[in-house]
């Protein structure tokens, strides 16, 4: 097993567009994480002498102001690091639970399976928008909450698609020849299925992050992720479309951040489905 | 002595939504140890399936009555953990094609070390040196190097080979070849051959070998049952069945063996007919729509297997 993390890990390194792509992605989470300590301006610090300020290098601000005078910089990179984190945490959420029942559903079959799709089927029936304003309801509001609301609802499709992989080589010779050498259904699932179906679902999963960093804007918006003075990409995006003829910068910074962020995941995702195909090369 | 395997009146049937269709009809047989067993059968006379009921590998919809007993305990219908305690230890199998029983992700030398650390309780290390000393007595060529590949990198000939050497990594009471050779070329196909018979000598383990090929048995196989439509038809010690077939399937089949130094034919002998839909209700014979010699008493009676060494479930078997 280590031999093949080793393995995927040298092909990817070989393949420049997904390094370069794992940079920038590195780079941002580099720079959401430890930028602020740079920036002399804070994220809620009014300034009331620049307002809607344009970008300017040599001003204290470098990518300008909002229209209360807030530091866009400060408020990027405080929106870019609650975006990662949403996305990132919701996915993994979602790849742990989806990977570990759709594995079982798919392996095990039979009336298990059965019971375990109905669920999926049922879950995925409930409206996501009540389910998270019931959890805001009771739970009050908190970033975690987003995550695991989020997260709680990725994982079906998920599943699915991890169970759809499961059946389709479940029936494979090889796994046949795993049970006639003597081994356990535990580790038939962990050790002959899940790796060979976690190529589809790790470009399914990168795909999630930027629909996930989409889903918690539209939240956000909505009033029931992010709310003010913090800020995400979604909500400066959608306080910068507001702004966008008098004050373009508003928008294009937190957007620029975002298309960045999300091109460079993709790539980076495409690159680790190769990574982790042995017969790709 | 008691044999090593021993199957008594076995029936594999599945159920479909409109009908059970039965693919092995009440067969019973015994391997002793050290002893070659080829099974010889057309695709459909349910030749692997009495195995994969004896494995424990029958799909889901499959349901087997009789008994299977491996050194004296029935493994028919066992759980799972008492299963894997025999399953590629001491009762192992090697399937058809090399091409998909091997697990793609997994170097081979994982693969191979992986059956010892389970079975054998030996640390990663101990197996991987293990493994490559079986890659040695498979005759795999640069056994060192191969451990770091993975199976798409081994052509077919190899994979078997390599298949082979995970049956035997624990040293095997029966290893069980489910035609073993159907899915390489000729020439590799006689390379296997001769490598199952090497391994035969060496490790002395007993050998169920499951094939339509005749030719490919013929010089392995101490003993050759012939099975026709799920049920045994002939049974009889290897140089005999050749010499002297006595049920009409089998001396047709030995007839469409084509000969090299005989004269030449204008057309290949062939079996007239088709063998029975495996649905289809059998009264009586199930090869008497195609045999020469069938009777009404072929179509009302079911034939039993009787006779002593040379077994045949004929009513009007070929004089031996």
């Amino acid at each position: 097993m280590s031999g093949f993390i080793d393995d995927a890990a040298r092909r990817l390194r070989s393949n420049p567009g997904a390094m370069c792509a794992m940079f920038v992605v590195a780079g941002l989470v580099a720079l959401a994480l430890f930028g602020p300590w740079f920036n002399p301006n804070g994220s809620e610090t009014l300034d009331w002498l620049h307002v809607a300020a344009q970008p300017a290098l040599e001003s204290a601000h470098w990518f300008g102001t909002d229209r209360l005078g807030r530091d866009l910089f400060a408020r990027t990179l405080e929106g870019t690091r609650v975006s990662l984190a949403v996305g990132f945490f919701a996915s993994a959420v979602s790849l742990l639970v989806g990977i570990g029942y759709g594995a079982v559903a798919g392996y095990v079959g039979g009336r298990t399976d059965h019971v375990m799709m109905r669920v999926i089927e049922i879950l995925s029936g409930l409206p996501l928008i009540f389910f998270v304003i019931f959890l805001t309801v009771i739970l009050g509001r908190s970033e975690y909450l987003l995550f695991l609301s989020i997260g709680a609802v990725g994982w079906l499709t998920m599943a699915r698609i991890v169970r759809g992989q499961t059946l389709s080589i479940r029936r494979r010779e090889f796994i046949e020849a795993a049970v006639a050498s003597g081994a356990g259904t535990a580790r038939i699932i962990v050790k002959h299925v899940i790796p060979n179906v976690i190529g589809p679902v790790i470009v399914y999963a990168t795909l999630t992050v930027p629909q996930i960093i989409m889903f918690e804007s539209f939240l956000s918006f909505l009033g029931l992720g992010i709310q003010e003075p913090h800020a995400s990409l979604g909500t400066l995006i959608a306080e910068g479309a507001g702004e966008m003829e008098a004050a373009p910068w508003i928008l294009l910074v937190p957007g620029g951040f975002l298309a960045m962020l999300l091109l460079a995941l993709n790539i980076f995702g495409d690159g680790l489905r190769d990574a982790l195909d042995v017969k790709e090369r | 002595m008691a044999p090593l395997l021993s199957i008594d009146d076995l029936t594999v049937s599945f159920s479909q939504p409109d009908r059970n269709i039965s693919a092995v009809r009440q067969v019973s047989l015994s391997v002793a140890a050290r002893e070659c067993v080829a099974i010889v059968g057309e695709s459909g006379s349910g030749k692997t399936q009495i195995f994969m009921a004896a494995m424990g590998l029958l799909a889901g919809n499959a349901t087997a009555q009789g008994s299977v007993r491996f050194e004296g305990g029935e493994i028919l219908g066992a759980p799972a953990p008492q299963l894997n305690r025999i399953r590629g230890s001491k009762l192992s199998m090697v399937f058809q094609d090399p091409m998909t029983s091997l697990t793609p992700h997994l170097k081979i030398g994982i693969q191979l070390a992986e059956v010892l650390v389970c079975h054998a309780g030996k640390s990663w290390s101990e197996a991987r040196i293990a493994a490559r000393r079986m890659l040695e007595r498979v005759r795999v060529p640069d056994p060192a190097r191969r451990l770091n590949q993975y199976p798409h990198e081994l052509s077919g000939g190899l994979r078997q080979r390599v298949t082979i050497g995970m049956s035997l990594l624990c040293g095997p009471q029966l290893v069980i070849a489910d035609e073993p050779t159907t899915a390489l070329d000729v020439t590799v196909q006689a390379q296997i051959i001769d490598l199952l018979r090497a391994m035969r000598e060496e490790v002395g383990m007993a050998l169920v070998l499951i094939s339509h090929d005749l030719g490919v048995v013929a010089g392995l196989a101490d003993r050759i049952l012939v099975m026709y439509a799920g049920r045994m038809v002939e049974s009889a010690d290897s140089a005999e069945l050749f010499r002297h077939p006595r049920h009409p399937y089998t001396a047709a089949l030995l007839k469409c063996i084509p000969n090299l130094s005989g004269p030449r034919l204008e057309r290949m002998p062939t079996l007239p007919g088709q063998p029975p839909q495996p649905g289809d209700p059998l009264e009586g014979c199930a090869f008497a729509p195609r045999c020469p010699r069938a009777a009404e008493r072929c179509r009302a009676e079911r034939p039993l297997l009787n006779g002593g060494a040379h077994r045949v479930a004929c009513h009007f078997p070929w004089s031996p």
